[in-house]
């Protein structure tokens, strides 16, 4: 039995600053965790909250403050220090051996030090792995490789492994951003359990509905302040949103009206191996189309299909009546697609360069003289753009890598438009981004459909889905099974068809 | 991630961090005017006219290969092949430059065009083979040896024309061809990257292939522009080092691709991609000239004048590495 110290807290963070090059990133944040609970932490992107989280973990050092861990007063220097107190992280981006097995990977992250000099020994690290992985609540094969297990699957893995570095306290970092709504219900279920258990898990998010789900307590960043501490019996999603932008955003969004028009694009019988079969849709001039479905139903795989990102094997691609032959995203431009991949730092922006040059990147022959740039152009159709969209800061030399998630999306989306395209597809265009940002692409989409731009929108967040489009498609098992009209259909419909179901696909 | 990692982790002393900026990003020209401050001091013989001449006629070879190795760098490749390669189209340039045979704008053209087909040999490799960069130049740096060996059944060409042999002897109002040609190409290569629709690719494709790619770029024709480019460079440093030496020589260049990356690197173009430029690129080959300049003039034995070298680019790539951290 350790000391139990006056405040009584598990994990304690008081006043903590940090500034990056100037910036001031945090400013006197204080955090408090009990045992056992589950505590939301809130706040737009750039409110600080992976930067405090950071600093728990021993990746970034506070500029000033304290942190107590059990009572008692520590200075984490690194993730090393973090794990042997107790602290654990399931990053947003996970980080692993991709090449190594289920099982090495959780004995490479718990082994003691000196291990180096022992032999490896396979039958006990399959075996303690078996049995992390239970008490996580998963059940994997331990031999698979890393790379082939999906999104959930690793998260298990991780979480396997935070456990079985005896974990006190567990930090999730948008855990189920790449999850479908059922992998999130087996989330929850494990969270609860550890939560029984005693273990305390952060858990940061931008979904609502998630916190009232599951949290105990909530704390709310903004701007790198602390805004409130409150258990959550005392919150409505309308005052959280309040708390976290600072204004009032309305969370019922209007449906639209569609004044659908031509054929802008067909699809019929797409399909490519392993991904999606006989894939027959329609896109008319003026509408938002969505592509509900779970993850792995194949919904990406098409629309990257239609892009020319990932060529299909075979079918037709007919666009405002003629077939087209697509084979990669330069002929899919020339066609007048243009698309906002969901993978913003590996398809979306070239980290290496600036606002401007990535906005224009897409475009750039329009702003051409013969071979050379005209700069005047570039940079007007950048500055036009920057103000459009509202990207912060509204400086076109500044570099992409440094902005937040949702100006990020605001960039990727800005070099879509400035090639003027006729058809846009959208893959998770809200993924990550906080609250406020997300209204405004809302917006945004619906802007583009009136001025009459067909969309496709694939995206798993229900009520983006729901509010946004005009028609549903819902994928299972890589074919679009069914259509629904959003008003005419509920989430639980739309979830229900897109579930596998006891008869056997094909 | 959505932490603002514009600044890194060094901020405790932001007056420390941007000393170390400063001194990145001028570094280079300080070290320059600090080593030439010292050599003037030091050997009496390095401060004129002539001995600048001099400078500049020896770099001229490495500027050509390290300004085309500056883009294949950007795109995020490298080109191991280049030594062979300027050996190979030295042979060419020499086998068509014989007295009284063919005009000699066929040498010359003989020679890029050796070098153009070894750079665009290695481009489609890379992007249609999907072989890695690394493994495709070494590929192509053993067999245009070997071709260069071959053509010339392993001994010099020699019987140059006098025109051929000029090339890299005359000058052209007080200042030597070689420092002209190399400050045209200069010239065109920064016009190139800094103003070109194909030049933005190539910073594009070396930031982030894939997102290139996605954005619509054409990405294999970019590569192996850069490589073709790269290479029709070599083959013009291999024939007017085959006029300097007034005969094509199969076994010269050895490790010259060594040297030109190593000035590229020095001049601050990212090994990884995307970033750098060919005015770093000048800074760093004019360096490494000066100070074989200088080490020659103080007569630092040669087997010296290789550790310090050495030593020079590790400590400039540090240096670069510091100031990203």
């Amino acid at each position: 039995m350790k000391t139990e110290s006056d405040t009584g807290w598990l994990l304690e963070a008081r006043g903590i600053c940090k500034s990056f090059s100037g910036v001031k990133v945090l400013d006197g944040v204080s955090l408090a965790i009990a045992r056992g609970e589950v505590h939301a932490l809130m706040g737009e992107n750039g409110a600080g909250k992976s930067t405090l989280m950071k600093i728990l973990m021993g990746e970034h050092q506070p500029d000033s403050g304290e942190i107590y861990f059990d009572g008692r007063k520590v200075r984490i220097k690194n993730p090393h220090q973090a794990h042997i107190l107790g602290l654990a992280m399931i990053h947003q981006e996970l980080m692993a051996f991709p090449e190594l097995s289920v099982a090495e990977n959780l004995a490479l992250g718990r082994n003691p030090d000196g291990a180096w000099r022992q032999r490896f020994d396979w039958r006990s690290a399959h075996r303690e792995a078996r049995d992390w992985l239970q008490r996580a609540g998963f059940d994997l094969p331990t031999s698979a490789r890393w790379n082939d297990l999906s999104v959930a699957q690793r998260q298990g893995v991780e979480i396997a492994r935070a456990l079985s570095m005896q974990a006190r306290v567990l930090i999730m970092d948008e855990p189920t951003s790449a999850l479908s709504s059922v992998e999130a219900e087996s989330l929850f279920r494990v969270i609860r359990e550890l939560k029984a258990k005693g273990v305390a898990v952060v858990y940061i998010t931008h979904k609502l509905d998630e916190v009232f789900r599951i949290a105990d307590m909530v704390t709310v960043l903004r701007d790198g302040r602390l805004v409130d501490r409150q258990p959550l019996s005392k919150v409505t999603p309308d005052s959280l949103i309040r708390q976290m932008t600072g204004r009032n955003i309305a969370t019922d969004f209007a449906q639209g009206i569609s004044h659908a028009g031509e054929i802008l694009l067909e699809v019929r019988g797409l399909w490519r191996r392993g991904a999606f079969h006989d894939a027959n849709l329609i896109l008319r001039r003026g509408e938002i189309v969505g592509l509900a479905g779970l993850m792995g139903a194949g919904r990406t795989e098409l629309a990257s299909a239609i892009y020319g990102l990932q060529p299909a094997d075979g079918g037709e691609i007919w666009i405002r009546g003629c077939l087209v032959r697509i084979d990669s995203p330069r002929t899919a431009m020339a066609c007048g697609l243009a698309m906002v991949t969901e993978d913003r730092a590996q398809l979306g922006l070239v980290q290496t360069m600036n606002i401007e040059q990535n906005l224009t990147l897409s475009s750039l022959a329009k702003f051409c003289i013969g071979p050379f740039i005209g700069r005047g152009r570039e940079r007007e159709a950048a500055r036009q753009s920057i103000v459009s969209l509202g990207v912060k800061p509204a400086d076109p030399d500044r570099n992409v890598a440094g902005l937040s998630g949702g100006n990020q999306q605001k960039v990727v989306f800005g070099k879509a438009l400035l090639t003027e395209p006729d058809i846009l597809i959208l893959d998770e265009p809200t993924r990550g981004i906080d609250v406020g940002a997300k209204a405004e692409i809302h917006e945004l989409i619906r802007r583009l459909a009136a001025s009459g731009k067909a969309v496709l929108l694939v995206s798993s967040e229900m009520p983006e889905v729901m509010s946004l489009c005009h028609r549903l498609l819902v994928m299972r098992q890589g074919r679009i099974v069914a259509e629904r009209i959003p008003t005419q259909t509920t989430p639980e419909e739309i979830l229900r068809l897109a579930m596998p179901g006891k008869e056997v696909a094909k | 991630m959505n932490t603002p990692s514009n600044g890194g982790n060094i901020s405790k002393d932001s007056n420390r961090t941007k000393a170390w900026q400063w001194l990145a990003r001028y570094g280079l020209a300080v070290a320059l005017v600090l080593i030439s401050g010292i050599l003037c001091v030091a050997s009496p013989a390095f401060p004129t006219w002539q001995n600048l001449v001099i400078v500049l006629r020896q770099i001229t070879i490495n500027g050509l290969l390290a300004i085309g190795v500056t883009g294949v760098l950007l795109t995020g490749g490298v080109d191991l092949s280049l030594g062979s390669v300027v050996a190979l189209s030295g042979v060419v340039a020499a086998s068509f430059a014989h007295p009284g045979e063919y005009p000699l704008i066929a040498a010359i053209a003989a020679g890029v065009l050796a070098g153009a087909g070894c750079g665009a040999i290695n481009g489609a490799i890379v992007t249609f083979g999907r072989v890695p960069s690394f493994i495709a130049t070494l590929g192509m740096m053993t067999a245009a040896r070997g071709l260069a060996l071959v053509i010339s059944g392993g001994k010099p060409v020699s019987n140059l024309s006098a025109d051929f042999n000029r090339l890299a002897a005359d000058n052209i109002a007080g200042i030597p061809v070689l420092v002209l040609i190399l400050a045209a190409v200069a010239v065109g290569a920064w016009l190139f990257l800094k103003w070109t629709r194909l030049g933005r690719y190539f910073y594009a494709v070396g930031g982030n292939e894939l997102a290139a790619f996605a954005s619509g770029i054409n990405v294999r024709g970019v590569k192996i522009v850069a490589y073709t480019a790269c290479g029709a460079l070599a083959g013009l440093a291999g024939l007017l080092l085959a006029s300097r030496m007034t005969a094509g020589q199969p076994n010269a260049g050895v490790a010259y691709e060594l040297d030109a990356i190593a000035a590229v690197v020095i001049g601050g173009t990212s090994l990884n991609g995307g970033v750098g430029g060919i005015g770093g690129t000048l800074l760093g080959v004019l360096l490494m000239g000066i100070i074989n300049n200088g080490l020659d003039l103080m007569q630092v034995s040669s087997y010296y004048q290789q550790i310090i070298k050495g030593a020079i680019i590790i400590g400039a790539v540090w240096l670069d590495k510091r100031q990203r951290k």
